[in-house]
């Protein structure tokens, strides 16, 4: 009887024990995990004027907090990709040489479709809709 | 010694008891033969953590960290702080040695077994210190905020997204959320100059602990040698003089690099810009870096990238578990195949490297 009572009061002694624990853990897990920021909610960005846009050039475009990469091809034609490499995360460049658009972190080439053709990049880069309203280019989210 | 050192010694004494030191500094030996000089790998590397300590406490009183002041301050320090430069130099050059003579250390201690039976925790508490001193690098690069340290910090969490389930949070943990941002410089400030030390400052302790209570470990061919002819040097005050002239030449060098060699800022992180040519992380992270390159974007069914730290995951935890790794010898080999295996390694890992800056 006697052994009964010791092994209960342990139990109740480790489980809370467990719960002391599991109640400090637990805050500090948390803190450590952090805050998830409201994600700007931005469907275009208006990117400067099509006659200051060269063609055969590019720029990086602020999307939110998304690097958007904007071309204008030979022909006057605007492309607007994901800048973020499908890869590692690096932030791509266009190569006005070989017209392609390129990662200097691990030597991942795409397309102008944003396709990925060599290189370790596993997936295309996303498409956003280019428009140029009264010499305006707008880039807007796909769908 | 003086008569007041020595009553300060016997005032000490009386109450704590010194006899443990007297009789480690007096009995310690340490064996002399033909591979004497990797003894002194660890030690230099000690010397160098300490050297990091110093400097790093010292960066600490101007070094601000955040996205708008981290990039700014290192500035201030290496062009307005009387001296700034030369600590900043100091530091970046001294982590550098500390790695190569960690690495020296480590494969000296492999080649020589000196990991078997007894002293299988030293090393496995030597490889969490090598892991640590990567880490300690690879947190002390963002710290400048320039462009290379931001995007090498981009591609080194993300390689952590790859691994499955726990890749993900544990990438926004280390950022401090999605990218790369001020939240991440905090972040791994905190790591580098908080946590780092302090879990590093245990296991260095440990590893120094057991490398006091074992003596110095004596290769197959000079515990063969008759009793006779085995030489052996005190450790003080031989060995530890010794070490303190390697200590000042390594010193010596150290100052050299500094001044003839510094170590440029970059231009400041810019999260909206293309990563730069020519983009690489530490050379110690090269052969890694170059071996995820050189992996294709798939094989099998498996992404490349994720295959690739799989097995340096891998890779490194039997190197850690080497000690408790038995391997069958082969009488008739020339090289053994542990031995083998070592030499692979080392040859992989300067192949790579070497490709790395070639390529």
């Amino acid at each position: 009887m006697k052994l009964d009572r010791r092994k209960f009061l342990n139990t109740l002694l480790g489980l809370g024990g467990i719960g002391g624990v599991f109640s400090i853990f637990y805050p500090i897990v948390s803190y450590l995990n952090p805050p998830k920021s409201a994600e700007p909610k931005v469907n275009s960005v208006k990117a400067g004027k099509d006659v200051d846009f060269p063609s055969n050039s590019s720029k990086i475009i602020k999307f939110g907090r998304k690097p958007v990469i904007l071309i204008k091809t030979e022909d006057k034609q605007y492309k607007a990709l994901s800048a973020s490499c499908t890869h590692l995360d690096c932030i791509v460049q266009y190569k006005s040489d070989t017209k392609q658009i390129w990662c200097a972190c691990h030597n991942g080439v795409y397309d102008l479709s944003g396709r990925n053709i060599s290189g370790p990049p596993p997936r295309p880069l996303d498409a956003y809709d280019v428009k140029v309203v009264k010499d305006e280019i707008v880039i807007t989210k796909v769908g | 010694m003086n008569k007041f050192g020595s009553k300060i010694i016997s005032w000490i004494d009386e109450r704590y008891d010194l006899t443990p030191v007297r009789n480690l500094l007096e009995h310690k030996k340490v064996p002399a033969h033909r591979h004497s000089v990797w003894y002194y790998m660890g030690g230099v590397t000690l010397f160098l953590f300490l050297v990091q300590l110093f400097t790093g406490i010292l960066l600490l009183l101007y070094y601000r960290p955040g996205e708008d002041s981290a990039y700014e301050s290192v500035r201030f320090i290496v062009t307005e702080v009387k001296f700034g430069w030369l600590i900043r130099n100091v530091h970046s050059w001294s982590a550098n040695l500390l790695v190569l003579f960690a690495f020296i250390h480590m494969f000296s201690v492999f080649f020589s077994k000196a990991y078997e039976k007894p002293r299988e925790l030293t090393w496995v508490t030597g490889f969490i210190i090598l892991v640590f001193s990567l880490a300690f690098g690879f947190s002390g690069y963002l710290l400048p905020w320039n462009e290379l340290a931001f995007f090498a910090t981009k591609v080194g969490t993300d390689i952590v997204g790859v691994v499955p389930v726990i890749g993900e949070p544990l990438k926004i943990l280390l950022r401090g959320g999605e990218d790369v941002t001020g939240a991440t410089l905090s972040r791994f400030f905190g790591i580098h100059v908080a946590i780092l030390p302090a879990i590093f400052t245990v296991f260095l302790g440990l590893h120094l602990l057991f490398i006091q209570r074992q003596g110095m470990h004596e290769p197959e061919h000079f515990r063969n040698l008759p009793e006779e002819k085995k030489k052996y040097i005190p450790f003080f005050p031989d060995f530890a003089l010794k070490d303190l002239l390697l200590w000042v030449i390594v010193f010596n060098i150290l100052i050299f690099l500094a001044l003839y060699f510094p170590w440029e800022i970059g231009n400041k992180a810019d999260a909206f810009a293309s990563a730069p040519e020519g983009i690489r992380p530490e050379w110690y992270f090269m052969f890694m870096f170059q071996s995820l390159k050189l992996l294709p974007a798939h094989i099998l069914f498996l992404e490349g990238e994720l295959l690739g730290v799989l097995f340096f995951g891998v890779v490194g935890l039997i190197w850690m578990l080497i000690p408790y790794i038995k391997i069958k010898q082969r009488p008739n080999w020339k090289i053994q195949p542990l031995e083998l295996i070592g030499i692979i390694a080392v040859a992989f890992i300067i192949v790579m490297t070497v490709l790395g800056y070639l390529l």
